[in-house]
């Protein structure tokens, strides 16, 4: 319409305010995206409805009907105890999303605090914090994790701040380098001429500005978060037996029935898959959208670009 | 260069003793009397107040715990040793070390070359008929597969063969000695199964690295000389376009190393990684130090590799 006033539309964009067009955008422009929104909300959805949706909300045991087939009342058969296994993964759904969603708020916070003080401050903090990020990116994710969740036991708020603190640190470097070219900015330095204090110069210029790449670190991480903590739950070192987590489901009943009951192996692996892809559409779709250039070759597995010394 | 190198090797001391420290203190952080623990689950047999000093003792636990590191590095440094292991016979932990890493190195070495073999072609295809029906295709295997968990891919692998035409991988092993052919076949259905992880990130690294190339003068000139798109592609494109690729391999090391604990328990491979899910569940807790600290040295010292290996593949790096 007011095409020739207005090429790049960013009269448009003001008016619809940042959250409407960014959907605007995620609608018109990504595809994928907009499947892995479809995606996360079905699974969100089911989450918090879990106790209408189940057939089985109390998971009810009967060994008489112990590791029947898929069939019309239970849709993905039973499991060894004979409970309906629609409604394990139903819950399971709502145990991988809510530590999906809380490890990786953990990680965003630690993320901010240690990248964002590394990078404001500088100097010789910097340097000791950076060697400790180094030394901590050097120990694989998941032996640290598989080390300190044996130490510590299995536990749903341990996996929580575990997996938050290793992918948070790693994650850190980001924020970093975020902050450190905000400081290169006028509006920065203007602030520090004018005497603006520490604590406000942050809260007012630092941390508005290095939130694009801290919305971006949430939605490319929380895909890997929610796998890492279902490879950690499948080898035993993750949430607690008692609940049906979809690794957890995997370990046992999936692994030990594998040859008589195979669908107990499948669904919960299926399920994961399709809420790790979803994730990972969307976190592709918000930092494509939120900042190009941070755009990597290999998409969300691509560690950002290492600074050359 | 060699002053970059000297400068790399120095930054690198911090580095590891931070590691160490790391690695040395995560197992100390349990509440409670460990040796208590230990000698509840009864596996040590013995629990009588002198199994239980001997325990404490060689573990460290009698000392302050920055003197049991000071005795831990200095060891390692010193002597060249880890410490006793807590299993039975409480042979050295380098030892046990050492015989498990051949296997995880094959598998490692296996999933790597599995995966470049599978990302490379398909790569460069995707790059070359950008937005063809191939292209498209390849790109969307390459994120499924990213977002499919490789012990589930490993558990399918187990299962439905076996139910279908009553094949099943190995689960035994079998010394390269002894049987070559099927040393190399314990191996193949494992590193498939890395190696195809790893290779939906390589895939679409060289994809988006060969697209950039693609658009550069040189290979404009390149066809405009009327060579042959063979010639264009491998000769001017893609040795330009590997560089990051190396790069991304050398990252790609943490979550091998991650994805080998799980594929080595699955397919029952005596490596590494299975050895450490072996310790954490005896509690062997300086087996666990010795495992960590292994492959965190082994993954530092391998980045370094790649910063220098980027700097001699691409001249247009120069350090200072």
């Amino acid at each position: 319409m007011s095409n020739v006033a207005d090429p790049l539309g960013a009269e448009q964009r003001r008016r619809r305010g940042p959250l409407a067009d960014f959907s605007y955008r995620l609608v018109r422009e990504k595809p994928l995206g907009l499947l892995g929104a479809v995606i996360i909300a079905v699974f969100v959805l089911v989450s918090v409805f879990a106790d209408t949706l189940a057939p089985d909300p109390e998971q009810r045991q009967d060994v008489s009907k112990s590791m029947q087939p898929p069939s019309a009342e239970h849709l993905l058969g039973t499991d060894h105890t004979g409970r309906d296994f629609l409604s394990r993964n139903i819950y399971g759904a709502r145990l991988s999303l809510l530590v999906g969603f809380a490890a990786t708020a953990v990680a965003v916070l630690v993320a901010t605090v240690v990248g964002g003080l590394s990078g404001f401050v500088g100097g010789r903090i910097d340097l000791l914090l950076q060697r400790i990020v180094d030394a901590w990116l050097a120990f694989p994710g998941l032996l640290l994790l598989m080390t300190v969740m044996s130490i510590l036991g299995t536990g749903t708020l341990q996996v929580i701040v575990v997996l938050g603190l290793v992918f948070g640190i790693g994650s850190s470097r980001v924020v970093r380098g975020a902050v450190i070219a905000v400081k290169e900015n006028a509006y920065f330095q203007a602030a520090q001429a004018v005497g603006s204090r520490t604590w406000h110069t942050v809260l007012r210029h630092v941390l508005p500005n290095v939130m694009p790449p801290i919305i971006i670190i949430f939605s490319i991480t929380i895909g890997s978060v929610i796998i890492t903590e279902a490879s950690l739950s499948f080898l035993g070192f993750g949430l607690p037996l008692s609940v049906p987590s979809w690794g957890g489901l995997l370990s046992r009943e999936g692994r030990r029935y594998m040859q008589v009951a195979p669908w107990l192996a499948m669904w919960p692996g299926i399920f994961l898959t399709v809420v790790v892809y979803g994730f990972n559409m969307f976190g592709d779709a918000v930092r494509d959208l939120l900042d190009p250039r941070l755009r990597g070759g290999a998409g969300r597995f691509s560690a950002p670009r290492r600074k050359r010394s | 260069m060699r002053t970059y190198v000297i400068r790399r090797l120095l930054l690198f001391i911090p580095t590891l003793l931070i590691l160490s420290l790391l690695v040395f203190f995560t197992v100390r952080l349990l509440p409670g009397d460990l040796v208590d623990i230990l000698t509840a689950e009864t596996q040590f047999g013995v629990s009588s107040e002198e199994e239980k000093e001997r325990l404490r003792a060689m573990m460290g636990l009698d000392v302050p715990a920055h003197v049991a590191y000071v005795r831990w590095v200095s060891g390692i440094l010193l002597h060249g040793t880890l410490g006793p292991s807590l299993q039975r016979g409480n042979a050295p932990v380098e030892g046990k070390i050492l015989s498990r890493v051949p296997v995880t190195l094959e598998l490692g070495a296996a999933a790597l070359i599995i995966g470049l073999v599978i990302a490379l072609p398909v790569g460069i295809y995707s790059a070359v008929r950008q937005d063809s029906a191939g292209d498209f295709a390849g790109r969307s295997v390459a994120i499924i597969g990213l977002a499919t968990p490789n012990f589930w891919l490993g558990l399918m692998v187990l299962i439905f063969p076996g139910n279908w035409w009553g094949w099943a991988p190995p689960l035994r092993l079998y010394p390269f000695s002894e049987d070559p052919l099927a040393h190399i076949g314990m191996f193949v259905v494992p590193g498939l199964i890395l190696g195809t992880f790893l290779s939906a990130a390589t895939m679409r690294m060289t994809r988006t690295m060969m697209l950039e190339v693609l658009r550069q003068d040189y290979v404009r000139t390149a066809w405009a000389k009327g060579l042959r798109e063979r010639l264009v592609v491998v000769r001017h494109a893609l040795k330009n376009a590997l560089i990051p690729v190396v790069t991304l391999i050398g990252l790609q090391l943490p979550i091998l190393v991650g994805g080998s604990v799980i594929i080595e328990t699955l397919f029952n491979l005596p490596g590494l990684g299975s050895q450490l899910i072996q310790a954490l569940s005896n509690r062997d807790y300086p087996m666990v130090s010795g495992i960590n600290l292994f492959f965190a040295t082994f993954i530092l010292f391998n980045n370094l590799l790649i910063d220098l290996l980027y700097a001699t593949l691409d001249p247009r790096i120069r350090y200072q």
